[in-house]
């Protein structure tokens, strides 16, 4: 029981944070929002320069060999700055299931291509998807950064599927999304061609985990931001006479973003070492700290807000960036009342 | 990071568990699961000697005052297994975790010798004279004097909400042992036999019902010249620091004495259909995560080895357990129904869930408020300005 980064991931999140701050700046990741919601030049740096992308992939899928604790530690660093990048439909959800369930061919053909930087891949769920052989028939308005992909991880709950963008039957439109950072596409699939990944339960799982990991530990960095900017604010801000941070009804909204984020970052760190030591609690560990983390980075960005005044609400400030990212975390893989369903169900059993 | 136990660990919690397990399956059965902080007093103290013969005691203490030196790892464990073994909770742990630890860290050599095995054995049962009537979250303005007449100390002045000082031997108190001195300048921290003619204890009866703590009056009470801890009027250094042991391996066993109260509110919503209700079943599930929470956050303290840095899981741990069981009270009163508010006792005596819905609601108060303690993490976890003070 050694509950404290060891020197090695400590030395990550140095790295990692240090990477982010100087690179992922207010400027560019409006840039990026402007187009297509990739800050390219901050892609190709972090996969091929800072070589993080193999993170939390096995080694012999050509990945780093580290677990999801470092995986968390770099997802962190980059929702604290609502990094504009495709890692999470890219490394996270589509590279965690092609090494966890492809074949030996498929993970030779697309991690590498993943991991460097060079393609990008979303994530396309659909329930209802139409499975004809290999040709799929079927389609989601919700794929991450799907207008920019390369590739198509398919996924119906039950099988999973490689679809290439450039196949024929697949049709893509860019969508107005709320957060400009991580903009959705309508993917619509017509008796397209798909490449069925021969594992298709241990890549669910991989990558279902992996992106609650991913979400949460994003959402912590976010949250940890809002917190650290909206407490730079209250120092320097004077009203009547006094730095506003010196206002009871001021700090102890602080210091409750606080309290909650230091149960968010036990949340994330319990997670992400329960999976990677195959913990008898992790499924519930998942549940937990998706909802918990996201419900705290939405609560933080919404305080980041108020606690701001008039300025806060402005397109200029960056409180709105982190306010969207937030919102979209909250909802994605699934609202925190459905995970806390999840876990009522693990004690209590299905409603009657 | 790890936070799976070794194999040796593993079998130090079988060792732990087999003996709590088989004291609560013999000698000790009749207090197994005793939950009221003042029920069966004589057997838990028999019970404190038994520990202490088994030196199961304080076992992280070095082995010379009585302890065994354990790892982290093992404390952990020993707090988990003791409490998950329905043994109920230390008679003594104002003088194992905070007595003890205050002596070993500041007293003399002399004065570890003269408590600390007798602590460590229960033989000396301690309690806490901190808070004042008009000094409670505000410590620095105590006004309980001590003067210095020949080779004694003599005290006077009244301390309140001192837990369990009718059934202690000793008690430390803060005091102000110069006159004229304001806020934490010249106070001392003084050990004080209960046993005498000066010291008068009143039972004070609480909203549960039970009487767990006491006002209590000094007037010419006396103790030995040596048995200030520190300096004359470095009292405010040593009870900080002594605040500090607060929230060390304990609140683990605490968490576990949680975990059997979820348990309950758990099984009673199965058996009365709450747990059907959608909107039950969502706070039930918030409940078990902000519990698996606590744990974590409580070993991500425990695992901290900077100690110099300001550790926000430490500066937030009072008030996230402390709300969390309040709502754990009120939660327990929605899945009971109207049937939590008759008690079965012809005495106004409370089952666990009511007595928790009850007694949790000093939780936020005890131990610096919930809103001392946002003042705390937003002054020292955060750097933000203090709140400009009203003349003294």
């Amino acid at each position: 029981m050694e509950f404290a980064f060891t020197d090695e991931q400590q030395m990550i999140a140095e790295t990692a944070r240090a990477f982010f701050t100087e690179h992922a700046t207010s400027a560019r990741t409006r840039q990026a929002m402007a187009g297509d919601g990739i800050d390219r030049a901050l892609w190709r740096a972090f996969c091929q320069e800072l070589g993080l992308s193999g993170i939390g992939l096995p080694e012999s899928a050509g990945g780093a060999g580290l677990g999801m604790v470092e995986l968390a530690i770099v997802a962190e660093a980059a929702g604290a700055q609502v990094a504009a990048l495709p890692m999470l439909g890219s490394l996270v959800q589509a590279g965690q299931a092609i090494a966890a369930g492809g074949s030996d061919a498929q993970r030779t053909t697309w991690l590498p291509a993943l991991l460097s930087g060079d393609q990008i891949a979303g994530h396309l769920a659909d329930g209802t998807l139409n499975a004809a052989g290999d040709r799929l028939t079927g389609g989601s308005r919700f794929v991450t950064h799907g207008a920019s992909a390369d590739l198509f991880l398919v996924t119906d709950g039950q099988r999973a599927w490689i679809v290439r963008a450039d196949a024929p039957g697949v049709a893509v439109t860019a969508q107005t999304s709320m957060d400009q950072t991580r903009p959705m596409a309508h993917i619509v699939l017509t008796d397209a061609p798909g490449e069925a990944l021969p594992d298709p339960a241990a890549a669910l799982i991989a990558a279902h985990r992996a992106a609650c990991i991913a979400i949460a530990a994003e959402a912590l960095g976010g949250a940890q931001a809002c917190l650290d900017r909206t407490v730079a604010y209250a120092q320097e801000r004077v009203q009547f006479g006094r730095q506003i941070g010196s206002f009871q009804a001021y700090k102890h909204r602080l210091a409750d973003m606080m309290i909650e984020i230091e149960q968010a970052r036990s949340a994330v760190y319990w997670v992400a070492c329960a999976v990677d030591e195959g913990a008898d609690d992790a499924p519930l560990a998942i549940h937990a700290a998706k909802s918990f983390g996201a419900d705290t980075y939405f609560r933080c960005a919404g305080d980041m807000i108020q606690l701001h005044g008039g300025i806060g609400f402005t397109w200029e400030h960056d409180a709105h960036l982190f306010f969207k990212r937030a919102r979209s975390l909250q909802t994605m893989l699934g609202n925190g009342n459905g995970h806390r369903e999840a876990i009522a169900t693990m004690i209590l059993g299905e409603a009657a | 990071m790890k936070l799976g136990f070794s194999p040796a660990d593993e079998l130090f919690r079988q060792e732990c568990a087999d003996w709590l397990n088989g004291q609560m399956a013999g000698e000790f059965r009749d207090i197994k699961g005793v939950t009221k902080l003042t029920g069966s007093p004589e057997r838990r103290k028999e019970w404190e000697r038994q520990l202490a013969a088994h030196r199961w005691s304080c076992i992280g203490w070095p082995v010379e005052w009585g302890g065994r030196d354990a790892t982290l790892a093992q404390q952990v464990i020993f707090a988990e297994e003791y409490a998950r073994a329905g043994v109920p909770g230390r008679v003594n742990h104002i003088g194992i975790e905070l007595a003890g630890p205050t002596i070993l860290t500041f007293g003399t050599q002399e004065q570890k010798q003269r408590f600390l095995p007798d602590i460590a054995a229960g033989r000396t049962i301690f309690c806490q004279g901190f808070s004042e009537p008009n000094a409670g979250s505000d410590l620095a303005s105590v006004r309980t004097k001590a003067r210095l007449e020949g080779d004694e100390w003599v005290v006077n002045g009244q301390k309140i909400w001192t837990s369990l000082a009718h059934i202690s031997d000793w008690i430390f108190v803060i005091t102000r042992t110069r006159e004229g001195s304001q806020g934490p300048k010249g106070l001392t921290f003084l050990m004080m036999p209960i046993d005498q003619p000066g010291i008068d204890i009143r039972g004070i009866r609480q909203i549960n019902g039970d009487a767990e703590f006491n006002e209590t009056f000094f007037t010419d009470a006396r103790c030995p010249a040596d048995s200030l801890i520190g300096a004359e009027g470095d009292g405010w250094r040593i009870a900080m620091g002594l605040l500090a042991f607060e929230r060390g391996v304990s609140t683990l066993g605490q968490q576990m004495g949680f975990r059997n109260e979820l348990d309950e509110i758990i099984a009673a919503a199965k058996a009365n259909g709450a747990a059907n209700d959608p909107l039950i079943r969502q706070r039930i599930a918030k409940a078990e995560i902000g519990l698996r929470l606590m744990r974590y956050g409580a070993l991500r303290m425990l695992s901290q080895t900077d100690h110099s840095k300001i550790d926000g899981a430490a500066l937030t741990y009072k008030i996230q357990w402390a709300s969390w069981r309040r709502n754990l009270g009120e939660l327990a009163m929605d899945v009971l129904g109207q049937g939590g508010e008759i008690g079965d006792q012809a005495d106004y005596e409370w089952d666990t869930l009511p007595n928790l819905f009850l007694f949790s609601r000093s939780d936020t108060i005890y131990g610096g408020t919930n809103q001392i303690q946002r003042n705390l993490i937003a002054e020292r976890g955060l750097g933000l300005p203090r709140e400009p003070r009203g003349a003294a």
